[in-house]
């Protein structure tokens, strides 16, 4: 029963409600939101390249640091994978996944390891590397731009196919199951609660004893390698990677995270949260039309949704606080 | 008596190491002046190495595409000198690009739009400086809800589309040239705001309180600083530079449209962090931000001159700002290592 109330109170299931709602009021404008073939298939995948990226930025958020490389990164593993499979025709699907996830998780590597060597702040450093990978990923482009054609075509198969019956894509289901090993990992594990001890007090972890610099790489790490799986994931999807693939996706990524209650101080937070605010994101965009608002204001919502939700963050943390120094208070 | 040994110079001197140096090491040994090195560095080779840069054109250009950046800088040096950040202002620029746009389309006088303008970029300004002091949210958070907010208005109002016709005399003042050189007259403009910020940054009781608050913003309070008014302030001129940027832009090209200033935010950011200022507050200095932008400006120009193009610009911005902040943190390093060893000798 207490397991029952908790999880109606907590902060996933207001955001799921207000998706849900989202769904079903646009629905009844149009069923064809969801109820058509196009429409359930758009349901799910528009929101799983956002959703794997939210997951990973949460790792870093959780751990009271900022990776605004994601877009970048995503961006250069999707044409890396491109230039590999015009190089290797026959590379396997699998394959392709594993050297995206390794190249992304590469990256990452480089900006852990700046971010725990000089010990500056994960912004300034993956700002720097926003710009690095993204020049990298120019240089090397140029105008080019690699099509589907040119891609292996089981990788493509993989991302418009769909599970039989249900029809849900299977880049949805990649995704998903992203989330459900990284929200295992972080509520069960030691070391996934380390991440939230050290975001949400830095030094006491350290005095603690937690091996900080190794997690913060970690964090890194991980985000890195789920940027380039996004990437593999949108050279999957859509066929055609240009030299701007994935440039603005940081701060949709972040953004997502903070509307699904991952606070951008630290410490606090879950992916399984992050990936309902991803998909709340995606979602808003595709259904604003239907209910009637030009799509020239979807940002002015999103900025709206992203404020609300840490103004709501803010209230809820007060209430909880107060309610916590009451109870402690002598009767 | 043993105490009194506590006070002797030697000991007031470990604690206080940046004040008993002489002043003219103190004002040359900083990173603001190892910027500001660099940069006249690459200005001798890039005249002497790059055909053509030793031009007037060529300087015009580069202070002309720099001046929003340049303008947006003072403010967001003082903003991040407090330990905030406010990555708003690329939006700010677009929707005060377009708002003139619009206003100037549907028959307001341009001088009367320009005042609005800057009105709306100041309570933009002070939206974000509210929601950070009043409900105590985190500055980051609040800029990037604002940013996305900022610039869906910006490209709602107009759409697809791009308003360009703008008044004359206006249009000719955002391109002309100081008596025939290749300065531009919106040079002076810039310069007047630098005066301005320096003094008040560095000369007067509220910029120290500027640097107190990004030093510790509890013991600033205490010692009588107005941190929320402090910090709502300086958002405000962000947002007002921000419109300022905004309405250079749209001379400057005689556009109007709503995707303006995109990505503007972490250029400017990336100049000034280049420039010396910490992100964690505290430390930095009006001159050295700067001489970031300037630097920035400066070797993307020259690049540009030598056939190099935009893609390769970015990686130097990207790695010259990782590596100032190596450097940094190298120089720290070897410092506390000095200071250790000398402890270590003394005691």
């Amino acid at each position: 029963m207490k397991a029952l109330s908790s999880l109606l109170r907590s902060r996933e299931t207001g955001i799921l409600l207000a998706l849900v709602i989202l769904i079903v009021v646009t629905c009844t404008i149009n069923p064809r939101f969801v109820f058509s073939t196009d429409g359930w298939r758009d349901l799910w995948i528009t929101p799983s390249i956002l959703l794997v990226l939210a997951v990973g930025e949460s790792f870093v958020i959780i751990t009271k640091s900022v990776d605004l490389s994601v877009g970048s990164i995503m961006g250069l593993t999707a044409f890396s994978i491109g230039m590999l499979s015009i190089a290797w025709p026959g590379l396997s699907p699998i394959m392709t996944f594993a050297v995206g996830i390794i190249i992304g998780g590469l990256l990452g590597f480089v900006n852990g390891a700046l971010v725990a060597v000089a010990k500056v702040p994960g912004m300034v450093i993956t700002l720097g590397t926003l710009y690095a990978f993204r020049g990298i990923d120019v240089a090397w482009a140029g105008s080019r731009r690699i099509n589907a054609s040119q891609l292996n075509p089981d990788l493509l198969a993989l991302g418009t196919a769909s599970i039989p019956g249900i029809r849900i894509p299977y880049i949805t289901v990649i995704a998903v199951v992203i989330v459900v090993i990284a929200a295992w990992y972080l509520h069960n594990t030691r070391s996934g609660r380390e991440f939230y001890a050290i975001g949400s007090a830095p030094q006491a972890a350290e005095l603690y004893g937690l091996p900080t610099r190794s997690r913060m790489l970690a964090s890194f790490i991980i985000s890195g390698a789920c940027a380039g799986l996004a990437g593999v994931l949108f050279a999957a999807r859509y066929g055609t990677i240009a030299s701007n693939a994935g440039s603005g996706y940081e701060m949709q990524a972040i953004g997502a995270a903070v509307i699904g209650g991952v606070a951008i101080v630290g410490g606090s937070g879950t992916v399984v949260g992050a990936a309902i605010g991803a998909f709340l994101l995606a979602t808003i965009n595709r259904a604003l039309p239907i209910l009637g608002i030009q799509d020239f204001w979807q940002k002015a919502v999103l900025g709206v949704l992203i404020l609300g939700a840490i103004i709501l963050d803010r209230v809820l943390a007060d209430r909880r606080s107060r309610r916590l120094v009451a109870e402690r208070l002598p009767q | 008596m043993t105490n009194v040994t506590t006070l002797t110079p030697s000991a007031l001197n470990n604690a206080y190491p940046a004040s008993n140096r002489p002043l003219w090491k103190r004002i040359f040994f900083t990173p603001e002046m190892a910027i500001i090195g660099l940069l006249i560095l690459v200005i001798v080779v890039a005249c002497l190495v790059v055909p053509n840069f030793a031009d007037q054109q060529t300087m015009y250009y580069l202070l002309m595409d720099q001046m929003s950046i340049l303008f947006i800088a003072l403010p967001m040096t003082m903003v991040m000198i407090t330990g905030d950040i406010d990555i708003s202002v690329g939006s700010m620029v677009g929707l005060t690009c377009s708002l003139l746009g619009l206003l100037y389309s549907i028959g307001v006088p341009f001088t009367v739009a320009m005042v609005i303008v800057i009105i709306v970029g100041c309570l933009g300004g002070w939206l974000n400086g509210i929601l950070v002091t009043r409900i105590t949210l985190p500055a980051l958070a609040v800029t990037i809800g604002t940013m996305a907010l900022f610039r869906g208005i910006a490209v709602g109002l107009l759409g697809t589309n791009a308003i360009t016709s703008f008044p004359k005399p206006w249009t000719d003042f955002a391109k002309a040239k100081l008596f025939g050189t290749g300065i531009p007259v919106a040079l002076l403009v810039f310069l007047a705001l630098l005066a301005g910020f320096t003094i008040l940054l560095h000369f007067t009781s509220f910029g120290r309180g500027v640097y107190a608050i990004g030093l510790n913003a509890e013991a600033a309070k205490f010692s009588g600083v107005n941190v929320s008014s402090t910090r709502t302030i300086l958002f405000i001129l962000a947002g007002g530079a921000a419109a300022l940027g905004g309405i250079y832009y749209t001379l400057r090209y005689g556009t109007a449209r709503g995707d303006v200033g995109d990505g503007l935010e972490l250029q400017v950011i990336a100049a000034i962090v280049l420039g010396g200022v910490s992100v964690f507050g505290g430390r930095g200095a009006m001159h050295g931000a700067v001489a970031g932008v300037v630097l920035i400006g400066v070797m993307s120009s020259a690049l540009r001159l030598m056939g190099v193009t935009a893609d390769v610009i970015k990686i130097i911005t990207g790695v010259l700002l990782i590596a100032s902040v190596l450097v940094g943190a190298l120089l720290t390093w070897v410092g506390n290592r000095r200071a250790a060893r000398r402890a270590a000798l003394q005691g």
